[in-house]
C-alpha cells in the first residue's frame, strides 16, 4: 500500500508533525512519499520521494492552491492513503482534497487497532473504528498520537510540483503572534487550574486561593478564558501554554484533548470533578469525585492550617 | 444578503455514553440534547453581521435530525435567526460527513447564500469535515477555525486560530463558507421576549430524502467506550474525608508541603 504524506510548513520551518505522519503510515504498513509546500532547505529527513512546491510562490496558507498541488502529487503517485496532521492546516485542507477525489475521509485517528483506524468521539469518552468505502482514503492524524521509534534520518529525492494556474480566492495576509503573556506558567512548580465546572466567574478567586495556599500559579482551561472569567495569559492547552509542573490540580476541567496536550506531562496530576467519567481521569494520578466549589475551599483551609 | 447557519444538536458532553443496539453510535435514550457548542459561535456571528448591516440580511437556521432538533433551531431563532429549516431525518446518525454536507449543499444550492456559517466540528462525532465539504460541493471559498471575523463591502477578513495561539489572517470574497472556533465571540443568551418571538418565526420542514442523493463514503465499523487505562486513584465520599485523603497523598507523593 502507498501513502502520500502532506507535510506542514509554518513561518519558514517544516513542522515535526511530519514524522508523526511517517510513524502512522508505518503502522498502516504503507510505503511513503511526501508533499511539502515549503522550501528545499527544510526538506524532511526521509529516504523517499518528496514532491516539493515553493511556499514563496504558493503561500504557507492557501487552501485553493495547496489543494491543487496535492492533487498534482496524487495524480503522479496514485496513493492508497493521503495523510494529513489533524491540525489547523490539515483539517482545513484534507476535506478539500477528499471532496475533489470523492474519497472517504477519516478524521483525527488516534490508533490503528486490528488494522482499522480508530478515532475518538464525545470528548474522547467513546472510540469509533471507521473505514472508507472508497478505494482511496484520506486520513488526518491526531497530534502526538503516533511517533517514530528513533530519530528521523535520510535524504529525500526531490521532485518539483508546479501549477499552471495560480488563481486563488483566498488571500493570506500574514500571521498575528500570540499575545504576550504576563504570566509564565512554564516555570511554575504548582499550577491550580479553573475549568468550566467552577460554575461562574465569581468562583475564580476560590481556585486562585488554592493556588496561593499551595505556593503555585492559577491556570485555566479554554472555555473559562473564552467566557472572560480568566485572562488568556493563564490558559493551559494547545492554544495556550504547555506546562510541566510538579503538581497540576485541575478543578472542574473535563479534559478536552487540547487541554490535556498542554499539561499531561506534569509530574503529579490531581483532578477534581463531579463527573467520574471525565476524560481527565485517564491521565490523573488522583481523581477526586466531588463538587469543586465544596471541595476546593475545604482543601484550601486544610493547607493553610 | 442571505446568510445560512448550519447547526447540530448534540448530547451534553458530561453524559455517560453507551453504545446503541446497532453497535455503531451512542444510545440516545436518556440523554439531554443541546446546540453543538461550536455552532453557538456560528449563530452569534451571523446575527452580529446581520445587526452590523442594519438587519437587512436574512439569517436562515438549518439543522438535520429528528424532531428534537427543532428546539435547537428555535434557540438559534431566539438569538436572532429569521427563519428555520428542519431537515427531518430520524436516522441522521447513520449519515456520514459527505452525506450531511450533500444534504446541506442540496438545500443551499437553490437559495444562493452569500455566507454560510458552521461550527468547525461537532462535539459528538468531531470529524471537522462538513463545513469545508459543503464549500467544496457548492464551489465556494472557505476558511476554517475562525477566532476573528470582519465584514467589509463584499469581502471578509478572518483570523484563523493556529497551534500555539498565534493567528493566520486571511481575506476572502463572498460568497463563502466559514467554520467557527470557540471564542470567536460571546454568544448571547436569548431574552424571554426573543424566545417568544422565535415561536412565531417561519419553520420549514423538509424530509431528508428530498435532498440527500449521495451514498456514504465511509462507514463506522463499531463504536465503543474504551477501556480505562488511567490507572489513577478515584476518590469518592464525603468532602471532609476526601480532603484528608488527598492531603495524605500529596504529602506522601509530592514535595508540595515540604
Amino acid at each position: 500500500m502507498k501513502a502520500l504524506l502532506i507535510c506542514e510548513y509554518r513561518e519558514g520551518k517544516l513542522l515535526d508533525s511530519t514524522y508523526e505522519l511517517l510513524a502512522f503510515a508505518g503502522e498502516l504498513g504503507a510505503g511513503c512519499a511526501m508533499v511539502l509546500i515549503g522550501s528545499e532547505a527544510q526538506a524532511p529527513k526521509f529516504n523517499g520521494k518528496v514532491y516539493l512546491a515553493d511556499a514563496a510562490k504558493y503561500g504557507e496558507y492557501n487552501p485553493d492552491l495547496h489543494k491543487k498541488l496535492v492533487l498534482e502529487a496524487v495524480a503522479k503517485e496514485n496513493p492508497d492513503y493521503i495523510i494529513f496532521s489533524h491540525s489547523s492546516y490539515g483539517w482545513d485542507l484534507a476535506p478539500r482534497v477528499a471532496a475533489a477525489l470523492k474519497t472517504g475521509q477519516i478524521s483525527e485517528v488516534v490508533a490503528v487497532v486490528d488494522g482499522k483506524s480508530e478515532v475518538t468521539c464525545c470528548n474522547a469518552k467513546m472510540r469509533r473504528a471507521v473505514a472508507a468505502k472508497t478505494a482511496r482514503t484520506v486520513l488526518t492524524v491526531q497530534a502526538g498520537a503516533f511517533s517514530l521509534a528513533g530519530e528521523p534520518q535520510g535524504s529525500p529525492q526531490l521532485e518539483e510540483l508546479e501549477l499552471a494556474d495560480s488563481a486563488s480566492r483566498v488571500e493570506f495576509l500574514g500571521y498575528e503572534a500570540a499575545e504576550k503573556r504576563d504570566v509564565d506558567l512554564s516555570r511554575a512548580e504548582v499550577i491550580v487550574s479553573a475549568g468550566r465546572g467552577i460554575g461562574k466567574k465569581d468562583n475564580v478567586p476560590v481556585i486562585a486561593a488554592l493556588a496561593k495556599a499551595l505556593g503555585g500559579e492559577l491556570g485555566a482551561s479554554r472555555p473559562v478564558v473564552d467566557a472572560g472569567w480568566v485572562d488568556h495569559s493563564h490558559q493551559v492547552g494547545s492554544t495556550g501554554q504547555t506546562v510541566r509542573p510538579k503538581l497540576y490540580v485541575a478543578c472542574g476541567i473535563s479534559g478536552a484533548i487540547q487541554h490535556m496536550a498542554g499539561m499531561k506531562k506534569a509530574d503529579f496530576i490531581v483532578a477534581i470533578n463531579k463527573d467520574k467519567d471525565a476524560p481527565i481521569g485517564e491521565i490523573a494520578d488522583v481523581l477526586v469525585v466531588a463538587d469543586v466549589m465544596l471541595f476546593v475551599p475545604a482543601l484550601t483551609a486544610m493547607c493553610a492550617g | 444578503m442571505k446568510i445560512l447557519v448550519c447547526i447540530k444538536q448534540v448530547p451534553d458532553m458530561e453524559s455517560r455514553f453507551k453504545t446503541n443496539g446497532e453497535g455503531t453510535w451512542y444510545n440516545e435514550a436518556d440523554l439531554a440534547f443541546r446546540m453543538n457548542e461550536y455552532d453557538e459561535y456560528a449563530v452569534e456571528q451571523a446575527v452580529q453581521l446581520k445587526e452590523q448591516l442594519g438587519n437587512e440580511p436574512e439569517v436562515t437556521i438549518l439543522s438535520i435530525g429528528p424532531d428534537r432538533v427543532v428546539e435547537a433551531i428555535r434557540k438559534a431563532l431566539a438569538m436572532g435567526g429569521d427563519r428555520g429549516v428542519h431537515i427531518r431525518d430520524d436516522k441522521c446518525y447513520q449519515k456520514d460527513p459527505w452525506q450531511i454536507a450533500a444534504t446541506i449543499a442540496s438545500f443551499a444550492k437553490e437559495e444562493q447564500f452569500d455566507l454560510i456559517f458552521t461550527g468547525m466540528q461537532s462535539q459528538d462525532r468531531g470529524s471537522a469535515q462538513v463545513g469545508v465539504t459543503v464549500a467544496e460541493q457548492l464551489g465556494l471559498a472557505c476558511a476554517t477555525t475562525l477566532v476573528g471575523f470582519a465584514y467589509d463591502n463584499g469581502a471578509i477578513t478572518v483570523k484563523r486560530e493556529l497551534e500555539g495561539g498565534s493567528k493566520g489572517v486571511v481575506r476572502l470574497k463572498l460568497p463563502a463558507v466559514v467554520t467557527c472556533q470557540l471564542g470567536l465571540n460571546i454568544p448571547r443568551y436569548p431574552t424571554l421576549p426573543n424566545i417568544m418571538k422565535a415561536k412565531r418565526k417561519e419553520l420549514q420542514t423538509v424530509p431528508v430524502a428530498e435532498l440527500l442523493k449521495e451514498a456514504e463514503l465511509t462507514v463506522t465499523d463499531k463504536m465503543y467506550p474504551p477501556a480505562k487505562k488511567g490507572g489513577g486513584l478515584v476518590l469518592e465520599g464525603a468532602v471532609g474525608d476526601l480532603v484528608d485523603r488527598l492531603m495524605g497523598i500529596l504529602k506522601g507523593q509530592t514535595a508540595v508541603f515540604r
